[in-house]
């Protein structure tokens, strides 16, 4: 469903280039739970971040349910992400003013969905991951874990066709860590969200489908786990 | 959507409230100002009750007799007798009145001593001026032919010689040791309208002194209604070439070369015209300039004030644009929704100043500082200062905002 062709990544600043990627060639099957691990640095996020058209790369194209996504409008692009691609962020990435069940709307809002419909969608989601009791609360008074949950929340209640996730796990400790990576791999089984997840943590690695390691911006090797 | 974006604003202010408070008092401050100032401009200087004609209305200025050898100069208003000759000649007007300079005069009724503000005036300027009356009716030409000795009173004169309430047309009021009949009760008006405000008119045949004297002083002034707007340059035109041709009088060792009188607009025949260039008759054209520079200089610290809060708030609001973009906000979107912030701000902001000054004016319609005063809102104000303000909260919302919009949404994020 989604497909990586050469992809390069310079980061150029007034005195120094960074080569974050280079020569990636991936391809995300769909119903696929991939994972992506590798050393601090190593251009995960940035991968990520090109994947989920947040970042375009400086080379090399990108196609997404076989459709090639270069010289895309913003309002195109914008439209993409809206419809097709879920984030959930290491940092969680809430707006602090709004309360759950705002936040967890919020995708729907780019969308002509009614507001009772973007209530009760958002809801749904909230019962996904556990947390229908913290519709009111605000981000600061939440966990990191249940920050998390809001997150994942958001990112599925759009039903988008990809799940991007850049280390939902890093922030949390194992338990929480745990009950996380059970939201996915359910969404992944229940619903064939095809997902893909950078992380720090072997473990969480095996349980999804294909792990590949980058190592310097290039991609250094591809294992697959027929357990899951 | 709306609903969201309303929230957020919300939001947005109750966190940052200093820069909540300071955003709102500057835009409440100036049209606050604004709209208090206007009312007092309008108060004195609009067509209000009951000068309904002031717009194709035009005042006698004072006469000026200039001994140009000595430099000696006679300044004062005019009496009926050159008004009549001079003036109620005029071919242009529709109509011409007059009346007195206010005088006051003390009298006793209800066992209080009054003070009265009284006038004299001619029947034409009943006719000229839209008085409500609350009973009774005005002075008539009937009245000046049979040479009676009636009245006109306000309502409050009535209220405190009569009694609160109480009918009046058809009692005697005493003024001046003279009983007068009164026969009409009109609804006061406040004293800054000065051409026209009074407790008390009386015919002004009951002015003591010689009716046959030609002198040129009196205490009158004269109001001069053209049949047009249009008309009135005319109007005034005609009486200056009148005043080319009158003859100089003579009093005694004061022999005058000169004679300068003129009809002209209301602002400019009050003192104040005096100030600006009465002369050329574009007093108020000047004041209008220096006022809506004073406007536009005083408007224009708020404005600086809120260009600075609104891009200090978009700045540090971009890890907000960078959450929304990722999740499918267009730039465009992320605009129209700053933008919606900046109306709602400005609104709240000119929503406030309207209560606040609602509440002025009322607090001075009703202290019995100006009798009468009807201190009203101009909404052309209003409109134009929320549209300013608008139009500020936009040029400094939406740049900013268009500007973060644009910001790759890995760097907002990051922010
Ligand atoms: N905006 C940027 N400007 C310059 N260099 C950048 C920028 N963003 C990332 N880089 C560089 O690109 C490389 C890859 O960064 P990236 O964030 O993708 O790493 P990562 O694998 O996600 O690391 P981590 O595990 O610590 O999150 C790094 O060397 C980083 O310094
Ligand atoms: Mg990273």
């Amino acid at each position: 469903m989604l497909s990586l062709q050469n992809i390069e990544k310079i980061y150029r600043t007034d005195t120094i280039e960074t080569l974050a990627l280079q020569n990636i060639n991936l391809e995300v099957a769909k119903g696929e739970f991939l994972s992506i691990m590798g050393p601090s640095g190593c251009g995960k996020s940035t991968l990520l971040n090109i994947m989920g058209l947040l970042d375009a790369p400086t080379g090399g194209a990108v196609s997404f349910e076989n459709e090639a996504l270069t010289g895309f409008s913003d309002k195109k692009l914008s439209q993409f992400r809206n419809q097709k691609i879920g984030f959930i962020f290491q940092s969680y990435h809430l707006i602090n003013d709004l309360p759950v069940l705002d936040n967890v709307e919020l995708p729907l809002l780019y969308r002509n969905v009614s507001g009772s419909e973007r209530r009760r969608l958002a809801q749904e989601a909230l019962e996904k991951v556990g947390l229908s009791n913290r519709m009111k609360h605000y981000p600061s008074q939440l966990s990191g874990g249940q920050k998390q949950r809001v997150a994942i929340a958001r990112a599925i209640v759009g039903r988008p066709h990809l799940i991007l996730a850049d280390e939902p796990t890093g922030n949390l400790d194992s338990a929480m860590g745990n009950e996380i990576m059970e939201i996915l791999e359910q969404l992944n089984r229940d619903d064939q969200t095809t997902i893909v997840m950078v992380t720090h943590d072997e473990n969480m690695a095996k349980r999804t489908h294909r792990l590949v390691r980058l190592f310097d911006g290039s991609l250094v090797s591809s294992n697959s786990f027929y357990n899951a | 959507m709306l609903s969201n974006y309303l929230k957020i604003t919300l939001a947005v202010m109750r966190r940052r409230k200093f820069f909540t408070f300071i955003s709102l008092f500057g835009i409440c401050m100036t049209l606050t100002i604004l709209i208090v100032l206007t009312a007092f401009y309008e108060h004195m200087f609009g067509g209000k009750y009951p000068e309904v004609y002031r717009n194709r209305s035009l005042f006698s200025s004072m006469i000026e007799e200039i001994d140009t050898t000595t430099d000696a100069t006679r300044r004062g208003p005019m009496s009926v007798y050159f008004i009549k000759q001079y003036i109620s000649t005029l071919k242009t007007p529709e109509k011409v009145g007059f009346s007195s300079t206010p005088n006051t005069v003390n009298t006793y009724g209800n066992g209080k001593k009054l003070k009265l503000y009284f006038k004299y005036t001619d029947p034409v300027f009943w006719e000229i001026l839209a008085f409500d009356f609350l009973e009774g009716q005005a002075i008539t030409q009937q009245n000046f032919d049979r040479n009676e000795a009636v009245v006109v009173i306000n309502d409050q004169t009535r209220d405190d010689y009569f009694g609160k309430d109480v009918s009046a047309v058809g009692k005697t009021i005493e003024i001046n040791g003279q009983n007068l009949r009164v026969i009409g009760v009109v609804r006061g008006s406040p004293i800054t309208r000065l051409m026209v405000s009074a407790d008390v008119y009386m015919p002004y045949l009951l002015q003591k002194g010689d009716p046959t004297s030609t002198s040129f002083n009196g205490p009158f002034q004269a109001i001069v209604v053209a049949k047009s707007e249009q008309e009135v340059a005319a109007m005034q035109a005609e009486f200056d070439d009148v005043v080319r041709r009158i003859p100089l009088q003579q009093y005694g060792d004061f022999k005058p070369q000169v004679l300068k009188t003129s009809l002209l607009p209301y602002f400019e025949s009050i003192s104040m015209g005096g100030l600006l260039g009465a002369e050329e008759g574009k007093a108020q054209q000047r004041f209008f300039t220096i006022a809506i520079l004073f406007a536009l200089f005083f408007m224009s610290l708020p404005a600086i004030n809120l260009v600075n809060i609104n891009v200090s708030r978009i700045l540090e609001r971009s890890s907000e644009i960078g959450i929304r973009k990722s999740f499918g906000a267009s730039a465009q979107t992320l605009v129209y929704q700053f933008v919606l912030e900046n109306i709602l701000i400005t609104l709240i902001g000119g929503a406030l100043a309207l209560l606040i000054s609602a509440g002025i004016l009322w607090w001075f319609n009703n202290s019995h500082f100006i009798d009468y005063a009807d201190l009203t809102i101009n909404w052309t104000v209003v409109i134009i200062t929320i549209v300013l303000s608008l139009v500020f909260g936009l040029m400094s919302g939406v740049l900013p905002a268009w500007r973060m919009s644009k910001l790759p949404i890995v760097e907002a994020l990051r922010a």
